[in-house]
This record gives structure tokens, C-alpha cells and sequence, in this order.
């Protein structure tokens, strides 16, 4: 080995050592704090998860400054999950078992929620989905240890069909990720569609897979079917490339266009001065909301962070509100007694009030759904309204039957 | 459909289409073409520098406007990651360029790695959308139809640079040399050129082209911290189907992908997902060597496997491995469950790695898409218990059955070609593995992948569970070890060593690989089905790319030469991948500066390194004491 290798690899080493030092100390028990574990994709997904944990940090940051839960100080340990469920259940296991946190919550994706439920059911600690969208999460594979915060696939669906249902169009066109998230919400939407308006009919389809969309081909087959009206769920650097590539085409001109998630800060705002004008979309309008809720949530997190919320903010805010709610309204931190304290459990987030609803533990968390336009070269929500999630999911008796008896 | 397709103009339009994705394509797989041409060297961080090039020409098409700007600012991108590609072959590949060749692979993925979390920490978490191209912003409107300019441009710049890179090769001193160090790059040494400066200046162009291609992307979509990974799989493939270091191929290959794709999602709005790698698994098997690939020379075999014949353990150093095993089955009494199942995972892939090293040196045949076999036994253990209801003892015995039938099946199509086509191939059956896996969602769940596939009642608990692993781990390295040393291990090896002087002596080569194929994909499996149970769940990404690489990376780690390093590679990489990711957002960007300081320290992997240590340092001691018996003669 000559010595400038060895030199090489000692300076290497030292790198390597000096950021493993950098990295978080392991959590030690304390008297006098309640520990929450908490797992994302931070490390594969920092668009959404970096707003979302300068939310999940403004919440404790006014948790524990007004006194904590009861005394004790609020500890939210994180932990990444790489996008992949197998790591996210290595995760949830060194936080039950070694850090002995009192519940689980996060994620972002539907598998890794699923993965994470299933993980709750076998070992019986409470798992608070924050973000995962499947309506599988709370219906078809619910479980007794499962509570989900974010506005369902289905129920931003529905929101969505009931704008669609006021259209003219009967031709429709759709284009979704290849994955569940996009197969369940287009399935979803074409059974409320169908069940207001019998006479629509869905003349093309396309599934690319995520990440990787070959649009011109995609929007060029959509174009050839000749809709009234496309239906999109593609989002991220996906929707980017669609939005650009169909501009250009024209193949969104004269066309009704129904777009899921595309509102949202994380995906609008790419879109810069190339933004559609007049798509419908659900989203998160922050410059336009003038409730007092918001209002005091987006004062305090501009003056904490110094930039303006995502949608992901306003999910960690409110995961860790759900988290103190249902802490300060347990009897204990048991298993048992955190789940009953989950049912019909009253949080107040930045979109008002909402429950966790006893019969389907779906939190009724709403979403704006408005029309996109352009302000200052920028994409913005235009003509936005507030909808209210527990008009939009089935009633809670006939939800519980699309439970799993168990 | 059919009245769609019957129309002339819509066809034209669509394969316009597909062309301009194929040049995009393209310009990446050029580049990596050329650089396995001549440097045998696997670039996984070549997708690292398309990204970079995106990236560092969003920012300077953000500071020089105007359409002299923009074009500039591309070149200049391009010019200063191809900078940065070279410092890397400079700094990094050069003092590795005659260890094993995998061994280069290990050093990019390490690149890659810490790549992905620099362009973060650098730019940023958000998306970022470049400027459109002056110029180019509009569309042509033909039959009826409106095409972007853009696309125009790149269906121009695809063929002026498979024209420009023909002229370069055909008429210029340097193009021939790398020609001839494409056929033969030892002969181009033995006759005085320069290598290091040829591999240099390959390297360089080979990222220029990566990063050119990514820059050239700016107008089209965002640049994300992600977009790494989904181009490189695809170029690699691109390369393949082309015919290794035919510049040609790797377009006409392109070509055919991209407009294979543009038609194929009107009748199949869903196959975008796999149809890259069906085109591959056909085109190899109809054409071993891709499209325009000729069969190359193997670099001659490196002297490395011949210097130290492989023994069986000493009986101090079957001590010593009966004091580790000893030690880790004490290992409940020390630490907490977390630990354990943490401890489980590792056993679990120490399984797996040995199985995948025993294909790789004992068969001498580079596999990366050993996942498959992982994946196909977790699926056929989860069948097992969620479908039939079957207890965990059977699931896990009959589970790998589902392994050993994919190995069966497809390694009776790889074993038929050799180096980096029967890697590819094997790729290709494990992306279409998984794509099943993904897609028939009635049977498999699709990605919501199969729960609720836990363990019998006495291995529930993290002991229980540790020591099966534990157990099944030992018992499955000892039993590859068993048949390095037996007569089927030492025909393996002989095929391996020299195909054509075993197939003299009446050794059947195919078969024999064949056989080893099957059983490495079956102790796979064994350890797929074990996870399966450790997590409780399987996904598709248990048969996905990312684990055929921890896989790889772990056997490199170990070293490659060694009988059963992919032991002590498997405990090191999981271990600290665990730890990294628990304790840091970071653990991409230490991981990876960790697998490159491994790369530069032991060159001949970890267990290499101590073998190596060994044999210099302890002197005739050791080797006096009754190891004749089990000593072959070297060469």
C-alpha cells in the first residue's frame, strides 16, 4: 500500500467518523417525558418530509412550551424508513422494543402504512397512520390498533367526482401512477363518477410507472381516444413532465382536466408560470385561508421556520396534536386505554376540528379542492372551498362493515 | 384500438414520439457503452453524473438567461461533471483497476450513494424546473397533430451523436486506440499505449455524454434527487441489448425500447413497467451477445483466484468458528429484543449473501438478480401460510420450493451465456419476476404486498426467532462450504477456471452451472422465507434491484476470492446500514463514503484482507500444523 493510499483512506475514515459522530444520539429514558416514535421516508422523500417535520417540530415546540401532556415533556423520536417497508418495520421494532415508545406514528407511503398496521396488530401497540392515502389502511385491512389522519384516497375521490358529476363531459380519459395509490383512487373515482352520472363513459387509460412516465407517447394515446375530460394522478416530477409535454401539445386545450393532489404546495409549485389554468384539483391553498386556525398556525410557523407551509406541515402539525389529544385524553399510556381514547377523539388542527371516528378509525380531517391558476408567474388554488371530510366517507356504521371481523 | 392504429397519421406521431425518447436514452447509454467498452468497469454512479449534469446546469441556466446562455450553460454543465467524472476515475478507480472487476462496481455504488444525499443537502429537498429552451418552446404542427420543437431537436441530436462518436472512433488516432483496447486491452498495453490516460479520457467522454443527456433534460421535466436511479437501469439495459461497447447497438436498441414502449402502452396501457427488461430477456436469449455485440475475449483471467488455493478450515480455525457461532448463539443473553431482530436480519442475510457468493466464485458466474429467488421464496412462504393456512416448520421448508423452480427455470436460460450478458439476463428474469409480483394484485397484493405472515407460536419471541435464523444460517454456510470442497464443487471450479479444458475432460459445463444455479437460488430462498417471517409481510421489493445490489455489495465486501467472505461482508454492511439508518438521515452519504474507504483500504475485500494479513504475517507456524491433508496444489 503506497502511502498516499494510506493516506487517502485515513482521511476517508475521518470523514466517516466525524459524520457518524454528527448523527443523532440514541434516546435515553427519562423521567418525566412521554416518548412517541415516529417514521417517515426522510431520507427518499425530503420534498414531502421536510416541511413535514418543521411541522411535527412547531407543534411540540408549543406542546411542551404550555406545560407538555400532563406535566411530562412530549419526545417524538424519528426515525427513516428509506421507503421500504422492510426497513420501516426494522425501525418500528427498535422503537417499541428498545426506546419503549408509548405508539407508533408516520409514514407517507401506502405500503409501508400497511406494513406498519400489521406490525401494531402483532405486537398491539397503537399505529397513527399520518399520511399513507390507501383506503385499504382503514377498510379492507383495518385493524383494531390502526387510526389514520390524512384525507382518505376515497375521500378526496369523491370530492373530486362530485365536482366531475357537474361537468358536461361524458368522455374521460385517465392516467394514474402504476401502483396502488393510482389504481385504487382511479377505481374509486370511476365508481362515484359512474354512480352520479350513468352516462360517462372512460375511453382510454394509461398506467406509467412512477417516476418514469414517457409522456409525449402517454399524452398522445390519451389524445387519440379524443375525451371531453382527463382525469390525472400522476404527481411529482411525473405531473412536471405531463404538464409540460401536454401544454405543448395542446392536448389539454378544450379539455375539462381533474387532477388529484396537483393543489398541493409540494407539486404546484414546480409548475412555476407553466401551470394549467382551470384544472380541478385538491390541495393546500395556504395564501388564501383566512380562518383563525390557520391563521395562528401559519403566524407561528413562518416565525419558526421562515418559510411557508406544505401540505406535509400541515400533516406533521396535526399528527402531533392528534398524538397530544389522545395522550392528554388516555387514562395511561396501555395499549388499551390509548385505543379507546382514539375513538371519537376531537383534535384541533390548522383545518379546524376533526374526529377519529370509533366505527372505521378514519380521521375526518378535510381537504380544499379549487381550480388552479396562475398569480405573479406562480401556480396558485383559485376559486378554492374547504370541504368537510365526514361528508365525503360513508356513514361510520356501514364503513365498520368494510372492516375485517377479528 | 384497431380503428386508432388503422390511422396513418396517429402512428407517424407516435413513433415520433418514441423517437425522441430514444435519443435521451441514448446519450446515457453512449456514454456507459463506451465506458464498459474499454474499462470492463460496471459504472453504477453513471446515473449519479446524468443527475449531476440536470443539476448543475439548473443552476447555471438560472444565472445565464437568453439563448446563448442556455446552450452554454448546457455544455458547460456536461464539461464540468465529465471534470468531476475523471477526478473520480483519477482518485478513486485508478488504484483499483487490478483487483476483480466487480470490484470497481462496488466503488461507483459507493459514489452513488453519497451522491444522493450531497445533491440534497446541495440543492435542496424540492423539485426544482429548469427554463424551457429558447427557441425550442413551442410546437410543429404536423398532420393534424402538434409535436414539440424539442422533441425535434433531440430526434436531430441523437444520430449527429452516434455520427460524431463514428467519426471520433474511425478517424482519429485516440478512436483507435480505444477501438483496440475495446477488442483487447491488454494486447493495446503490451504494445506501449498509455492506459491510464486512455481509460482517462474514456471515462470522461463516457460522463460528458451522461451528463449532456441529463442537462439536455431541463426543459423537458424537474430535476429530483431520484432521477438517478430510475435512468441507470434502463441505460445499462439499453447497452446490453445493444451488444456491449457497440456505440450502434446501444442506438438501435434505443431506438427499439422506445418505440417497443410508445405502441406497446396503447394495447397494454401497463407495460411500461417491464418492458424494457422482456425485451432484453428475449433479445438474449435469441442473441447472446445483443444486437451488434460480438463475443469479446475475457480479460484474461486475473492471477488473484490462483495465488492462494482454497482449503477447508485448520482445525485452529475450525476452533475459531465454532467459538463465533458459539458466541452468537449466546447472544440473547446480552442483548435486548431489538438487538435480536436486528441480529435475525443479519443471520438471514448472511444466508443470502454466501448463497449468492457461491454462484459468483465457486461458479465464477456474476448474478444480479439474486433478489429474485429472495423474493420468489418469502412469496411462496407467504402462500403457504396465508393462502393454505400452512404452519411456519412447512412454509419455510416448502417455500424455497418456489426458489428452486425459478432458479430451475431461469437459470437454464442464463447458464447458456457468460459475463455481463449472463448478468443481465439474470436482471431481466429477476425484473420480471418482480413485476408480477407487483402487478397481479388478486394473488400477490401488488406493492400493498401480503401481510399477516407471522411466525409459529415458540418463534415468536426475538430469542426464538434469533436462534432459527441463527440456526438455518450456520447450517445453510456450512453446507455451501461442504460442496465447495466436494467433488461437484471442485468440476464448478474447473469450469469455471477453464471452460474448455473441463468440457475436454468430460465435465458438463452447462449442467454444472446449471445445478449450482439452482442451489444457490434455493439457500436464497431459504433465507427469503426466513424474512418473510422475520417481517411479518412480503413486498415486491424484497425481489427488487436495490437487494440483488446489497447482495452484491456484501459478497464484494467480503471479497470475492475468499471461500465464505461473504459471511463476514453480509454481518459488516447490514450491520452498519442498520445502525446508519437509525441513527441518521445521512446513512446514504456515510454508507457510501464507508464502501468507498473499504474499496481503498482492502482492495481483496474484508476476509481478503485477513487472509492476506494472515499469510504475510504469521509466519510457517500456523501452516506446519496439519494442513497438508487438506491442501491442493496450486497450479
Amino acid at each position: 500500500m503506497t502511502s498516499g493510499l494510506k493516506a487517502l483512506g485515513l482521511k476517508a475514515i475521518s470523514i466517516v467518523a466525524a459524520a457518524a459522530l454528527m448523527a443523532a444520539a440514541p434516546a435515553r429514558a427519562q423521567q418525566g417525558e412521554i416518548r412517541v416514535g415516529e417514521i417517515n421516508s426522510y431520507s427518499t422523500l425530503p420534498g414531502f418530509t421536510d416541511p413535514y417535520r418543521k411541522g411535527m417540530e412547531l407543534a411540540l415546540k408549543e406542546i411542551n412550551d404550555a406545560g407538555g401532556i400532563r406535566g411530562q415533556k412530549l419526545v417524538v423520536i424519528s426515525k427513516d424508513d428509506a421507503g421500504k417497508p422492510g426497513d420501516a418495520l426494522t425501525a418500528a421494532n427498535e422503537l417499541v422494543s428498545r426506546d419503549r415508545v408509548a405508539l407508533l406514528a408516520g409514514g407517507f407511503l401506502s405500503n409501508v402504512g400497511l406494513a406498519l398496521s400489521d406490525f401494531a396488530k402483532q405486537k398491539k401497540v397503537l399505529y397513527l397512520a399520518s399520511e399513507p392515502l390507501t383506503d385499504a389502511l382503514v377498510w379492507s385491512k383495518g385493524n383494531d390498533y390502526t387510526f389514520r389522519l390524512r384525507t382518505s384516497n376515497y375521500m378526496q375521490a369523491a370530492m373530486l367526482a362530485e365536482e366531475a358529476a357537474r361537468l358536461p363531459a361524458k368522455r374521460w380519459a385517465t392516467v394514474a401512477p402504476n401502483y396502488e395509490y393510482g389504481q385504487s383512487f382511479v377505481a374509486v373515482f370511476r365508481e362515484l363518477l359512474t354512480k352520479k352520472r350513468p352516462d360517462v363513459e372512460f375511453v382510454a387509460e394509461q398506467w406509467p410507472p412512477l417516476g418514469k412516465i414517457d409522456a409525449g407517447p402517454v399524452l398522445q394515446a390519451i389524445d387519440a381516444a379524443k375525451p371531453d375530460a382527463i382525469l390525472n394522478a400522476t404527481f411529482a416530477a411525473d405531473l412536471v413532465k405531463f404538464v409540460r409535454e401536454g401544454n405543448t401539445r395542446g392536448v389539454f386545450k378544450n379539455r375539462a382536466v381533474v387532477s388529484y393532489l396537483t393543489g398541493e404546495p409540494e407539486y404546484l409549485d414546480p409548475l412555476k408560470d407553466e401551470t394549467p389554468e382551470g384544472w380541478i384539483v385538491t390541495g393546500y391553498p395556504w395564501y388564501g385561508i383566512d380562518t383563525p386556525e390557520h391563521k395562528a398556525f401559519l403566524d407561528a410557523y413562518r416565525a419558526l421556520h421562515n418559510d411557508y407551509p406544505r401540505l406535509g406541515s400541515i400533516i406533521g402539525y396535526s399528527t402531533v396534536r392528534s398524538v397530544a389529544a389522545l395522550l392528554e385524553r388516555a387514562t395511561d399510556t396501555s395499549t388499551e386505554a390509548l385505543i379507546e381514547a382514539a375513538k371519537n377523539l376531537e383534535v384541533n388542527t390548522p383545518f379546524g376540528p376533526i374526529v377519529y371516528r370509533a366505527g372505521d378509525h378514519q380521521s375526518t380531517l378535510g381537504a380544499y379542492v379549487g381550480r388552479t391558476g396562475i398569480v405573479d408567474g406562480k401556480g396558485v388554488m383559485v376559486d378554492f372551498a374547504f370541504r368537510k371530510g365526514a361528508d365525503y366517507l360513508p356513514p361510520e356504521e356501514e364503513a365498520a362493515k368494510l372492516r375485517p371481523r377479528n | 384500438m384497431d380503428i386508432i392504429l388503422a390511422q396513418a397519421s396517429f402512428v407517424f406521431i407516435q413513433a415520433l414520439g418514441g423517437l425522441a425518447s430514444a435519443a435521451s436514452l441514448f446519450l446515457v447509454a453512449s456514454g456507459l457503452s463506451i465506458i464498459f467498452g474499454v474499462t470492463r468497469i460496471t459504472n453504477f454512479a453513471h446515473g449519479a453524473f446524468y443527475m449531476l449534469g440536470a443539476y448543475v446546469a439548473f443552476t447555471l441556466t438560472d444565472r445565464f438567461g437568453g439563448a446563448f446562455g442556455f446552450w452554454g450553460s448546457l455544455l458547460l454543465a456536461a464539461l464540468i461533471v465529465a471534470a468531476l467524472g475523471a477526478l473520480m476515475e483519477m482518485a478513486l478507480l485508478r488504484r483499483i483497476y487490478h483487483v476483480p472487476e466487480l470490484f470497481q462496481l462496488l466503488a461507483t455504488f459507493g459514489v452513488t450513494l453519497m451522491v444522493q444525499d450531497l445533491v440534497v443537502m446541495a440543492w435542496g429537498p424540492d423539485d426544482l424546473m429548469g427554463p424551457r429552451a429558447p427557441g425550442f418552446r413551442g410546437a410543429v404542427e404536423i398532420l393534424g397533430h402538434r409535436v414539440p420543437s424539442y422533441d425535434f431537436l433531440l430526434m436531430a441530436l441523437g444520430p449527429a451523436v452516434l455520427g460524431l462518436l463514428w467519426l471520433l472512433f474511425h478517424r482519429t488516432r485516440w478512436g483507435v486506440l480505444v477501438r483496440a483496447a475495446t477488442q483487447d486491452r491488454d494486447m493495446v498495453a503490451a504494445l506501449g499505449v498509455n492506459q491510464k490516460w486512455l481509460f482517462t479520457s474514456v471515462f470522461a467522454l463516457g460522463i460528458f455524454l451522461a451528463a449532456l443527456g441529463g442537462a439536455l433534460q431541463i426543459p423537458r421535466t424537474t430535476v429530483t434527487h431520484g432521477m438517478d436511479l430510475s435512468i441507470l437501469v434502463e441505460a445499462f439495459v439499453v447497452v446490453v441489448i445493444g451488444g456491449l461497447g457497440s456505440v450502434t447497438g446501444a442506438f438501435l436498441a434505443a431506438v427499439l425500447v422506445s418505440e417497443l414502449n410508445a405502441f406497446g402502452i396503447l394495447l397494454l396501457p401497463k407495460i411500461s413497467l417491464v418492458l424494457v427488461f422482456l425485451v432484453m430477456a428475449v433479445v438474449l436469449v435469441l442473441r447472446p451477445w445483443g444486437l451488434l455485440g460480438k463475443p469479446f475475449t475475457a480479460a484474461r483471467q486475473a492471477a488473484g483466484i490462483s495465488v492462494r488455493p482454497w482449503q477447508p478450515f485448520s482445525p485452529a480455525e475450525r476452533a475459531l468458528a465454532a467459538g463465533a457461532i458459539l458466541a452468537a448463539s449466546a447472544l440473547p443473553f446480552l442483548v435486548g429484543d431489538y438487538g435480536l431482530t436486528v441480529g435475525s436480519e443479519i443471520c438471514i442475510f448472511v444466508l443470502f449473501a454466501a448463497s449468492l457468493h457461491f454462484i459468483m466464485t465457486v461458479g465464477g458466474l456474476d448474478s444480479f438478480g439474486h433478489a429474485a429467488y429472495f423474493g420468489l421464496g418469502a412469496y411462496g412462504a407467504a402462500f403457504l401460510t396465508v393462502l393454505a393456512g400452512l404452519p411456519m416448520e412447512a412454509a419455510l421448508i416448502a417455500g424455497p420450493l418456489l426458489a428452486l423452480a425459478g432458479a430451475a427455470l431461469f437459470g437454464w436460460f442464463s447458464v447458456r451465456l457468460s459475463g455481463v450478458y449472463f448478468a443481465m439476463l439474470t436482471l431481466a428474469f429477476a425484473q420480471i419476476t418482480w413485476s408480477i409480483a407487483f402487478q397481479w394484485v388478486e394473488v400477490t397484493g401488488g406493492d400493498n404486498g401480503m401481510l399477516g405472515v407471522w411466525p409459529a407460536d415458540w418463534a415468536a419471541g426475538a430469542r426464538g426467532f434469533y436462534w432459527l435464523s441463527l440456526g438455518v444460517a450456520v447450517a445453510g454456510v456450512a453446507a455451501l462450504r461442504a460442496l465447495v470442497f466436494s467433488p461437484f464443487g471442485y468440476a464448478l471450479r474447473a469450469a469455471r477456471d477453464s471452460a474448455l479444458r473441463a468440457e475436454a475432460i468430460g465435465l458438463d459445463r452447462a449442467r454444472l452451472q446449471w445445478l449450482a444455479f439452482i442451489v444457490a437460488g434455493t439457500f436464497a430462498g431459504l433465507a427469503g422465507a426466513l424474512q418473510a417471517f422475520l417481517k411479518g409481510s412480503v413486498f415486491p421489493d424484497f425481489l427488487g434491484i436495490p437487494v440483488s445490489v446489497d447482495g452484491l455489495v456484501m459478497v464484494l465486501l467480503g471479497g470475492v476470492e475468499t471461500v465464505s467472505g461473504a459471511v463476514a461482508g453480509a454481518v459488516v454492511y447490514k450491520a452498519l446500514a442498520i445502525w446508519l439508518m437509525s441513527r441518521t438521515d445521512l446513512s446514504r452519504l456515510v454508507l457510501g463514503s464507508a464502501i468507498v474507504a473499504i474499496v481503498l483500504l482492502f482492495p481483496r475485500g474484508i476476509v481478503g484482507f485477513v487472509e492476506d494479513a494472515r499469510d504475510r504475517y504469521l509466519p510457517a507456524l500456523l501452516r506446519g500444523r496439519g494442513r497438508s491433508s487438506g491442501r491442493e496444489t496450486a497450479p
